[in-house]
């Protein structure tokens, strides 16, 4: 299989990824608005994304090409462990209800773009503003990277060497990102979460026929972990607070990355984002089944090198290969719509909170969008470089202390929006004391994301951005109590 | 009614609860139905949050 040339299979494959690039240029004149030169435009689709617009494209920048590769993997190598996506990604639901319509609203009355322009709006705190811009483009950075990796395993299963695809497919994307913005991965979207539902009903619904229907593929998972002597179809005991900390700790970081904050951002109302929160969860029910390959490939006794060869393994075993292609095509395409949003992300963070805030105060709303055109570019680029340069585990490890990181801004972020006790400072300090920590415990227990707790003789092993945020929201408390509430009323308006 | 959101947390972070292989549905040890289960649940409880919401006239 790598190495040879699987013909219709990429046949298929080129035939998508075209349509997509046509679809990504011409996307810049959909749904124009008047002043189509300005940030809000470029990099917020003029916020005027509806409930079906925002549902495709938060569904398909959440739920990642890289999910598609890494959670079947995990499973696949660890069995029940890997399954803690599916509460993760139920929990963030209601967490999402709860808060981004409050941040929607500040956001849209005061004209803020990202997520460090609403700390800055609420707090009138330049330092607090930059921490959270910083977090979110170094957590970002990492994530871009990752999909490139899940465009680089299914080019593989293509039968493709070399790197001269992957940077081929990339160069178009950081192309059609720059001229036609948030609009390009919104249109995108809808091409790619069609073809991922189509492949994965096709694949929970077929390949189990196949292999003996659902009993044997447990069945067959669940033998293969006895022999193996770790992991299995339940968690052992030890693993109940790293499946639990882990899924809660992911939600609640989940939408502080700037991918996810723009998807809020460009949506038309609050409402809209409620209504999302009803029917995202749709894309849970996916992500449950897509986990479920990983055990798939034991019933199909696939031998793979890595375990991020599962899925597509899985695919050139048990399809037929015109159909292997369309799947190959549909996590490809899969991994432009998020690497597009997250370097838009990234570039609009760069855009208002440092080079407006230090560089160019003055600076005019179309000259922002220039700027921000420019590091969406150089961000792909830089994430390029990297997949190509650096071993992938570098990537891997920065995107798990990322998700450390961000969660760090959760308070900086959310509090404001529901109380108005905390002060610039006293966050800030909670922000430097959680990253901290939580980036010394990941390094001093060689870059794993649980944390083994000693207290009082009993071990607890906790997600290591659960612990720092706890100790993270413990600092500002006391800060705060110490500061004094002075601080806390910079922006009034804010309600 | 924004209680109801919390009960997702109650159900999933609770792991002594659900972490068993019977009683099995269509092949799926109840560890595996019981979480998807949850989808649907949430995203009912949810609903019910926004039509409460909806009805108060609120933005």
């Amino acid at each position: 299989m790598p190495g040879e040339i699987n013909w219709p299979a990429l046949l298929v494959f080129v035939f998508f990824f075209v349509l997509v690039t046509v679809m990504g240029f011409a996307a810049s004149r959909w749904q124009r608005g008047e002043n189509h030169a300005q940030l809000d435009e470029w990099g917020l689709g003029g916020r005027r994304f509806g409930t079906w617009i925002t549902w495709f494209l938060v569904g398909g920048d959440f739920y990642t090409a890289y999910t598609v590769i890494a959670v079947p993997a995990l499973v696949y190598a660890v069995g029940a462990y890997g399954f803690f996506a599916l509460p993760y990604t139920i929990l963030v639901y209601p967490i999402v209800f709860a808060v981004m319509p409050r941040l929607w609203k500040v956001a849209h009355a005061q004209g803020h773009v990202t997520a460090a322009d609403v700390v800055y709006g609420r707090y009138g705190s330049r330092a607090l503003e930059l921490a959270v811009a910083v977090t979110g483009v170094v957590a970002t950075m990492p994530y871009i990277a990752l999909q490139l990796v899940g465009m680089e395993v299914v080019i593989k299963a293509l039968g493709l060497t070399g790197e001269l695809p992957l940077g081929a497919a990339f160069v178009i994307l950081a192309l059609y990102t720059y001229s036609a913005g948030l609009r390009a991965p919104a249109l995108i979207a809808f091409v790619k979460d069609l073809m991922i539902y189509i492949v994965i009903l096709v694949a929970v619904v077929l390949v189990p026929m196949k292999l003996g229907g659902y009993g044997a593929v447990f069945d067959a998972a669940g033998k293969a972990y006895a022999a193996k002597g770790s992991g299995g179809l339940t968690l052992a005991p030890a693993q109940f607070l790293p499946y639990a900390t882990l899924a809660l700790g992911s939600a609640l970081a989940a939408f502080m990355y700037p991918h996810t904050l723009t998807g809020i951002f460009a949506a038309r109302s609050a409402n809209t984002i409620r209504k999302n929160a009803v029917f995202l969860p749709a894309y849970t029910l996916l992500l449950g089944l897509i986990a479920l390959l990983g055990y798939m490939a034991y019933a199909a006794n696939l031998k793979v090198q890595t375990n991020n060869d599962v899925v597509p393994a899985l695919f050139n075993a048990l399809f037929p290969s015109w159909f292997a292609g369309f799947a190959f095509a549909a996590i490809a395409i899969g991994a432009l719509v998020p690497a597009a949003v997250m370097s838009i992300g990234a570039a609009n963070l760069f855009t208002r909170n440092f080079w407006k805030a230090y560089v160019d105060p003055s600076v005019s709303p179309e000259g922002e969008a220039k700027v921000a055109k420019l590091v969406s570019l150089v961000v792909k680029v830089g994430a390029l470089v990297f997949i190509l340069f650096v071993p992938t585990q570098y990537a891997l490890d920065l995107q798990l202390l990322g998700g450390v990181w961000i969660l760090q801004t959760f308070p900086a972020l959310v509090f404001g929006l529901f109380f108005r006790w905390f002060g610039g400072p006293a966050l800030l300090l909670g922000w430097a004391v959680g990253l901290a920590c939580g980036t010394g415990l990941a390094f001093a227990d060689g870059i794993k994301p649980v944390h083994a707790l000693v207290l009082g003789g009993q071990t607890y092993t906790v997600y290591t951005g659960l612990l720092a945020l706890i100790v993270n929201i413990a600092v500002a408390v006391v800060a705060q109590a110490l500061l004094g509430s002075k601080s806390g009323t910079a922006a009034r308006s804010n309600a | 009614m924004q209680i109801l959101l919390l009960i997702p947390f109650l159900g999933l972070l609770w792991l002594p609860f659900y972490n068993q292989a019977q009683p099995e549905l269509f092949g799926f040890p109840f560890f595996y139905w019981y979480q998807l289960l949850w989808v649907p649940v949430t995203s009912l409880l949810i609903w019910l949050v926004y039509r409460r919401h909806a009805e108060h006239g609120e933005e």
